[in-house]
């Protein structure tokens, strides 16, 4: 199915550059999302059953993170269409969006189900020339530096990846193997050099994090976040992390039934820690709504790392977490839209009383500020507290003591950033020609949350099930 | 042979820190080229021929010819003065590559890999560092570009010294080649132009927090 996935959304992807028609659009954009659900719910129904030449395989956890995309998919194009419809719509601009977004969910797709490390490679490059379209959007000379720093950074470290898989062919070519794929890595890793594993880990987790937004990579992401229209940059923060946190889970399920299992453990606790506390540094320090929600994101998917190396039911918690996550803050995206259009800025300093101007749209912020500072009853609560737990287990207290004061600066900073925008009145703001926001746009932004509390305190048996049967290559 | 064609790789490496011009770093780049040609000619030997040409036209029409052709179009369309306007100066910088290159030799000698030819990873990896360094300490954005181009190049070398066993990987080093290239230096480069006259990083520096 896959291989007719892909040559239907290159299909579509070019009718969509070169129609210059909105109603053709609507139309290609709804067959686009319905194969795309037709695809989840196929892969759904095979799962572990290889595909084109066995070089996709649906497992678990790549199909947990096609659902959660395919669901955020939805109110993606929808909000891009407001987007569009609020804004001056230039039909080429139009064109060039939507394919580009169409082209960079596929590829996230087939990123995620990807069996083999090459393929996983060639499928997230593609995710940088498709997300660089997005961020140019705009056309002016800010999102071209955005979009500059985007494509030089993701380009090294694309780069990196390709040097850590080269690394670790020599070290399976030594070992006398040649495939490349997941589970043939795997069942070797043991037989392995270790002197190439280490140096393949050091790159690729380094190359990957620039998708994932940790240390030291995470700049060119903060950029790309700020300066996408907001429907794109919902998308960078949830569902395009996940396509760096399955790049580097897959390499670590490799990691970590070898004797470097530890040490692997070690930098990515030291990447993630230093992921939090430059987080919690800038969001104390940031003036600009968008860039502080992409912070925000660096420190959740620092704690997902967290999770992952702490072992036991850290393991559990983490991909509950990277998927409750990506609701969570897709939703927040998605209303900083609205803010926009309001307030026509994203400075702390020019918004302020939202509540009176958009009701519901305060609602929204409200709740999300609760579920993505993992207050109760979010499910971030559920999943962030299982990571402490297993932080503590582990017996790295000393880690969890450091984390859990830089979450209260994080806290702080968020929620007075977030209370300034709700309830202060702005100085200066004309109330005029303030624009009346209708409050169906933001039932998507409800569904989303309802999904991130349901999921974390009564998670479907199907749920759990998934997540068990992702993490049952490490070790317990 | 290759050996020499590798270390003729090191040695320009030195020359690119000390290169002032733009134009003798595109120089430097379409002879790392011609180099990278050699080696893939020698070394290939086992993989099928048709593969093979690929191979060796990616390294001598692109790496060779096109690229430094259009880096040296991109300098005159956009009136990029000539200088190199590093941030240290040329004996630091000759210092500094000296030094990665004396690492990456120290850390191979800790190989004991009987498959690997160690001057390959000597060579790739310090093409890898010194490109990220001359990406750090040069001010204007295409010597950024010409600092991962160098990084590219590398790259190629490593995926040579495994190409027998796995073309595949070459073939994907190329890949990653052309899709950068075409990507940073066709789209990019060119748009950057119509927007920012003679383009520093300085005018980039907007985003921040």
């Amino acid at each position: 199915m896959i291989g007719e996935y892909l040559i239907g959304t290159i299909i579509i992807s070019m009718l969509l550059f070169f129609n210059r028609s909105r109603l053709v659009n609507y139309i290609l954009v709804t067959i686009f999302l319905v194969m795309q659900w037709v695809f989840t719910v196929y892969e759904y129904n095979h799962r572990n059953i290889d595909e084109f030449y066995d070089l996709f395989k649906p497992d678990a956890l790549a199909i947990l993170l096609l659902i959660t995309l395919s669901i955020i998919a939805i109110p993606a194009y929808y909000h891009s269409y407001v987007y569009f419809l609020k804004n001056k719509e230039i039909p080429r601009e139009r064109a060039i969006y939507f394919s580009a977004m169409t082209l960079l969910i596929a590829a996230i797709s087939a990123a995620y189900l990807s069996n083999h490390i090459a393929v996983t490679w060639i499928f997230v490059e593609l995710t940088t020339l498709s997300a660089s379209a997005l961020i140019y959007h705009r056309r002016n000379n800010r999102s071209l530096e955005g979009t500059w720093k985007y494509i030089f950074v993701c380009s090294i470290s694309i780069t990196f990846v390709f040097i850590g898989i080269l690394f670790l062919s020599i070290a399976m070519q030594q070992a006398g193997h040649s495939d490349l794929s997941f589970p043939a890595l795997i069942s070797n890793a043991g037989s392995l050099n270790v002197f190439w594993l280490r140096l393949a880990f050091l790159f690729i987790f380094t190359g990957f994090t620039a998708k994932l937004g940790l240390v030291p990579m995470y700049t060119a992401g903060i950029d790309a976040k700020d300066k996408a229209p907001s429907p794109a940059g919902a998308l960078f923060s949830s569902v395009l992390m996940n396509v760096g946190f399955i790049g580097i889970f897959r390499f670590y399920e490799i990691i970590a039934t070898t004797s470097i299992h530890v040490w692997a453990n070690h930098i990515l606790i030291i990447a993630s820690l230093l992921s939090v506390f430059v987080a919690a540094v800038y969001m104390l320090k940031v003036k600009n709504i968008k860039r502080m929600l992409a912070y925000s994101s660096i420190e959740h998917t620092g704690i997902v790392m967290l999770g992952i190396a702490a072992g036991g039911i850290g393991y559990y918690a983490a991909i509950l977490h990277i998927v409750l996550h990506a609701f969570a803050k897709s939703s927040m995206f998605f209303q900083m839209g609205q803010v926009y259009r309001i307030y026509k800025s994203k400075n702390i300093y020019d918004v302020g009383n939202y509540f009176k101007y958009n009701f519901t749209g305060t609602i929204v912020i409200l709740l999300a500020f609760i579920c993505s500072t993992a207050m109760p009853p979010s499910g971030l609560f559920i999943s962030e507290f299982m990571i402490f737990r297993a932080l503590f287990e582990a017996h790295y207290l000393f880690v969890l003591i450091v984390l859990l004061i830089l979450l209260t600066i994080i806290i702080w900073a968020f929620g007075k950033n977030i209370f300034k925008l709700l309830f202060t009145p702005a100085v200066g703001f004309n109330e005029e020609c303030v624009e009346k926001i209708n409050p169906y746009e933001s039932i998507s932004q409800f569904i989303l949350l309802g999904l991130v509390i349901y999921l974390g305190i009564n998670p479907p048996d199907q749920f759990v099930e998934l997540i068990n049967e992702s993490i049952k290559n490490l070790p317990h | 042979m290759v050996n020499v064609l590798l270390i003729t790789f090191a040695i320009t490496l030195l020359y690119l820190s000390i290169a002032n011009r733009l134009l003798s770093i595109i120089k430097i780049l379409a002879f790392q080229g011609l180099l990278l040609f050699g080696v893939s000619f020698i070394e290939l030997n086992e993989i099928n021929s048709i593969n093979l040409t690929f191979i060796l036209l990616e390294t001598i029409i692109f790496k060779t010819i096109a690229v430094p052709l259009f880096l040296n179009y991109v300098i005159k369309r956009n009136n990029i003065s000539r200088e190199a306007e590093p941030f240290l100066s040329n004996f630091i910088s000759l210092v500094i590559v000296t030094l990665i290159i004396t690492v990456t030799f120290l850390l191979s000698n800790t190989i004991t890999d009987i498959h690997l030819n160690k001057i390959y990873f000597v060579a790739a990896l310090s093409g890898l560092f010194t490109g990220l360094y001359i990406i750090m300490s040069r001010r204007k954005i295409i010597t950024h570009v010409m600092g991962f181009l160098v990084i590219e190049n590398g790259v190629f070398i490593l995926s040579l010294a495994v190409g027998n066993e796995m073309p595949m990987l070459v073939n994907t080093g190329i890949l990653l080649d052309l899709f950068v290239s075409v990507l940073v230096l066709g789209i990019f480069v060119n748009k950057i132009g119509d927007v920012l006259k003679d383009v520093n990083v300085d005018q980039l520096q907007n985003l921040k927090d």
